[in-house]
């Protein structure tokens, strides 16, 4: 299976969004580089409105993610639910 | 919640599909006059997908937002006068290639979008288009501020524009979107938004942005991630319509297969200058070319291509010639001995950058590249820094200098030629040959800038005049060694160490 993959800017709405993915992605990896944060998993990772929600403490619209987003690999898949990233073989 | 609140599917659909509009007075045909010009068949432009659902009323909001945060960074930084806590001058070498190469081509992509997007007769392609052709003009916009502050320190940044279009060195990427703005439509997509976009382009924002974070420019990596926001709007663009192309027909498949194969070796060569810009450029580095191609290029490319293969499409033909063990120091090395003739500075790598590349290409730094940096090293330290008193032959496909070597022969340079019409064009490589048989009336046009000095079209007679009237450079400030130029002394001065 191939890694999809995300990488943030690093600030502070970043730091809570990997949080998230974490809790819902189980064996994700989180490389810090310079300015930046890149997540990368084997075959799918997602994004949740709620767990970014619950660790932001506040409401947060799926589309938000543009602003902190540098780059992603993958078939994306996006809804008022969740971002998700997957390749297909 | 509001009851009544659209969810993005419906809003997505409302938003573009429902405002397109039939034809009742004029030929559907007559109004997308380039559609079929090239041979694409699309038979159902409603199976078109933006998988982000991006609506321009949410565009607008967001790329605000976007703008209100950058234009804080870029005040933050010039309040702070924080062009003294680059590393050192050097590095405001790769910021003038970045302004003088990078974001003229920025503007072409606005362009370029601007007139792709009108020939679409799918609305939802059409509006993917206008957003893009959009975030270009910001990209553009936001790279000229970020480095106008840099004008005011530095020499190398006054007149980027008109060097763009004139200077030998930026023909390379100024002919690289000449040639995808003049394709068709959808040539123009399978290039820019997926050959470029979706598979090079994080090699020229991702590494090398987070290496002007580690060199302490707060402004360039801002508006660079700024850009890559949009960026990865842009590759999923790329994905899509590559997706859309194949699932339309089958007969899509070898024509977007030979587009791919042509734009990721244009692609690939183009980025020989990044990659010099990484290895030799940037005083703390964060990657080598050779790593930042096997994150972003083998392993995001290879996972992306296997994807795809269930649509008859492989991987890029020629890509096994792309030579990451050679190309950044072919390309600071012809840099360096032409540095009398290029708008930035150059210089001999220090001993611990030399021990650095050795660690990164073991295979091949010692062997080829570290004996030629001693002998410079000892001419310089003998008062005779070297520059080349010829012009490069260029490549009529590419206009890269011929300075690449054989794929199995790093001591020989790869020459290719071939003849058309009774005329002979010479060529870097089989890639830049093959494209040329392609499609010769096309490149037979290419404006190369030494022929076009030998011809007398760019002012003369000698070299200098070249340089400084036609080229607009400041000789004796832009161009030649770091050492000892007025920029040197500046920060010298501003540092207290002169």
């Amino acid at each position: 299976m191939s890694k999809v993959y995300l990488a943030l800017q690093d600030n502070d709405i970043s730091r809570y969004i990997v949080e998230a993915i974490e809790e819902d992605n189980p064996g994700v990896t989180i490389i810090h580089n310079p300015a930046m944060i890149r997540i990368e998993n084997e075959g799918t990772l997602v994004v949740n409105r709620e767990t970014v929600e619950e660790k932001l403490g506040r409401d947060w619209d799926v589309q938000e993610l543009h602003l902190n987003l540098i780059t992603l690999g993958g078939n994306v898949d996006e809804d008022d639910e969740r971002l998700s990233l997957s390749w297909n073989a | 919640m509001a009851a009544n609140k659209l969810n993005l599917k419906d809003k997505y659909r409302l938003l573009t599909r429902d405002l397109d509009w039939e034809f009742s007075y004029q030929e559907r045909k007559k109004a997308f006059p380039f559609e079929e010009f090239e041979g694409i068949k699309i038979t159902d432009w409603s199976k078109w997908e933006d998988p982000f659902r991006l609506t321009m009323d949410a565009y607008w909001k967001y790329q605000a937002e976007k703008e209100k945060k950058l234009y804080a960074i870029f005040d933050a930084f010039a309040q702070n006068n924080s062009q003294l806590n680059v590393t050192d001058p050097r590095y405001i070498n790769a910021i003038k290639l970045f302004l003088t190469a990078v974001s003229p081509l920025e503007y072409q992509a606005f362009q370029g979008f601007a007139h792709t997007g009108r020939q679409f007769g799918g609305v939802g392609a059409r509006v993917a288009c206008q957003m893009q052709s959009i975030d270009e003009l910001r990209h553009v916009q936001t790279q000229i501020h970020a480095m106008s502050h840099y004008n005011k320190f530095f020499d190398g940044f006054q007149d980027w524009s008109h060097m763009h279009d004139r200077v030998w060195y930026l023909s390379v990427p100024k002919s690289f979107f000449d040639d995808a703005r003049s394709a068709g439509p959808f040539e123009y997509l399978v290039a820019i938004s997926f050959s470029f976009e979706y598979v090079l382009t994080n090699l020229l924002f991702v590494p090398f942005m987070s290496g002007a974070a580690y060199n302490g420019d707060m402004a360039t990596v801002t508006f660079g991630f700024s850009a890559q926001s949009d960026e990865a709007r842009h590759m999923t663009l790329g994905l899509e319509v590559i997706k859309f192309l194949l699932e339309q027909h089958e007969d899509n498949v070898p024509l977007v297969q030979k587009w791919i194969d042509k734009w990721f070796w244009r692609g690939a060569q183009l980025l020989s200058i990044v990659g010099m810009m990484m290895d030799y450029m940037l005083p703390n580095k964060v990657m080598s070319w050779k790593e930042a191609w096997g994150v972003y290029f083998e392993e995001a490319g290879g996972a992306l291509f296997k994807d795809l293969a269930r649509y008859g499409i492989r991987m890029p033909k020629y890509v096994e010639q792309v030579q990451t063990e050679h190309m950044s120091h072919q390309l600071w090395w012809t840099m360096y001995t032409h540095g009398h003739a290029t708008g930035f500075h150059t210089w001999i790598p220090t001993d611990e950058e030399m021990d650095w590349l050795s660690e990164k290409y073991p295979e091949t730094f010692d062997k080829y590249y570290r004996p030629r940096w001693e002998l410079a090293k000892q001419m310089e330290a003998e008062g005779n820094r070297f520059y080349t008193k010829a012009l490069p032959q260029l490549c009529t496909t590419c206009q890269i200098p011929m300075l690449f070597t054989e794929v199995d022969d790093p001591t020989q340079l790869s020459f290719r030629d071939t003849v058309y019409h009774g005329e002979r064009y010479h060529f870097c490589s089989d890639g830049c040959r093959d494209i040329f048989h392609e499609e010769p009336e096309k490149y037979v046009q290419s404006w190369l800038p030494v022929h076009q000095i030998f011809q007398g079209n760019c002012g003369g007679p000698g070299v200098e005049q070249v340089l400084s009237e036609y080229y607009g450079m400041n000789l004796g400030a832009d161009n030649l060694d770091i050492k000892g130029s007025p920029d040197e002394q500046r920060w010298n001065r501003w540092k207290g160490v002169a």
